[in-house]
């Protein structure tokens, strides 16, 4: 339990996907204008890496790891080199369905968030994470913990980056620096307020 | 003659500067910020950024009149995806310590905004030779921001750039430290942010 709920809490606050390793900015940037938007699209991603990570879990070690074809009677195929493919396609058809089920459910939902949902198919974030997810190695109930806590912490930092712009439009901010540079300014001292978690273990 | 000429310098040149991706069109940072602690890895990444982006968006051009609209980004993503293989497996033939430095990011080319953004605004609906340029244009102006803030970061970080000592001993002899926090994530935005201030005060926007 300690290793999972570790991962979680670093998943979300010290290695946060967005402030530490820069995963999802476009997005980030683009719906961070509204508080609102920003909690749908984040539910989305939370809701999108959950899927996704497990699913390429179980692509990536039951068939393109090396020996993982072995089930099958070829232990010494080696895949890997098609995981950028197989994860990328696995994204792309989780986040259509997605699409299509918000389409359905909340037409409020799907058109606030307009084009940026096929851009969660394009979103670092997603594919960071099952990439991460290979590298570290984790286990695939680690690898889902993992995708459930990078999308808590991209939606943590998107809904509080939104926040902090709608007060943000009452300030004097430089001329030039409006909009796109002070966003960037402001992610990199929230992304210094979150290195402070570093070192906290449960 | 001279309209294609024009359109062609305009895609050339437009994305390096006026339309930079990164600084005023605000596409692909994610990958702009992780690679920028060296100058050598921001230039590979640069270059494998070039070569994709050009190359899927001749490909995209070439295909845009049999593609069906609805499968289109899935299409787009495997034209894009088949580049960005063959870019990760070339660095990690000949350039393994780089390409173990870069870790993912090489791969995270595929969901750069960059790419996918050209391929759908620009190669869908020009010829394909326009979007080559426009491509390689893309490319080139992705890295010159990336090698901006990785020579600030590396000048400043570690003191070095491409891994030679360029600060002088005496300067450390006198008191001088190396500022580690450029090293750290949070600069790398906050140097976007002033480089973006920098561009739209000199084109004066």
């Amino acid at each position: 339990m300690g290793d999972l709920s570790n991962i979680f809490l670093n998943s979300v606050f010290v290695g946060n996907i967005l402030l530490a390793y820069f995963l999802g900015m476009c997005s980030f940037v683009a719906v961070s204008k509204n508080i609102d938007t920003a909690i749908g699209l984040g539910f989305a991603v939370i809701f999108v890496l959950t899927i996704t990570t497990p699913v390429n879990w179980l692509i990536y070690h039951f068939l393109l790891a090396p020996g993982a074809l072995s089930w099958a009677g070829f232990p010494d195929m080696d895949l890997s080199y098609l995981k950028l493919v197989m994860f990328i396609v696995v994204i792309a058809t989780m986040v259509q369905v997605i699409e299509m089920m918000i389409d359905r459910f909340s037409a409020a939902l799907y058109s606030s968030l307009g084009v940026f949902l096929p851009l969660i198919a394009v979103n670092c974030a997603i594919l960071g994470t099952s990439l991460f997810m290979v590298e570290r190695n984790h286990t695939f109930l680690e690898s889902t913990v993992f995708g459930f806590g990078s999308g808590v912490g991209w939606m943590l930092a998107i809904v509080l980056m939104a926040a902090i712009r709608m007060k943000l439009r009452y300030a004097d901010v430089p001329k030039g620096l409006e909009g796109y540079g002070i966003t960037m300014i402001v992610t990199g001292l929230m992304a210094m307020a979150f290195m402070l978690f570093s070192g906290i273990t449960l | 003659m001279r309209i294609i000429k024009r359109k062609t310098y305009r895609a050339l040149v437009g994305p390096v500067w006026g339309e930079n991706p990164i600084s005023i069109q605000m596409l692909g940072i994610c990958s702009a910020l992780a690679v920028t602690v060296q100058l050598k890895t921001a230039i590979v990444m640069s270059i494998s950024m070039t070569f994709v982006v050009a190359f899927s968006s001749l490909i995209v051009s070439m295909m845009r009149n049999w593609v069906p609209r609805n499968i289109r980004i899935l299409v787009e993503l495997a034209v894009i995806a088949t580049l960005v293989i063959l870019a990760d497996e070339f660095l990690r033939a000949f350039y393994y310590d780089i390409s173990k430095q870069l870790s993912v990011f090489v791969g995270l080319i595929i969901t750069n905004c960059i790419v996918m953004g050209r391929a759908e605004a620009f190669a869908l609906s020009n010829p394909p030779h326009l979007a080559f340029i426009d491509g390689i244009g893309n490319g080139a102006g992705y890295g010159s921001v990336l090698l901006a803030v990785a020579f600030i970061r590396e000048l400043f970080g570690s003191g070095k750039l491409f891994g030679v000592k360029i600060i002088p001993e005496s300067f450390y002899a006198s008191g001088y430290e190396d500022m580690g926090f450029m090293l750290l994530a949070p600069a790398a935005f906050i140097i976007i942010g002033l480089l973006v201030w920098l561009q739209r005060y000199l084109t004066g926007d």
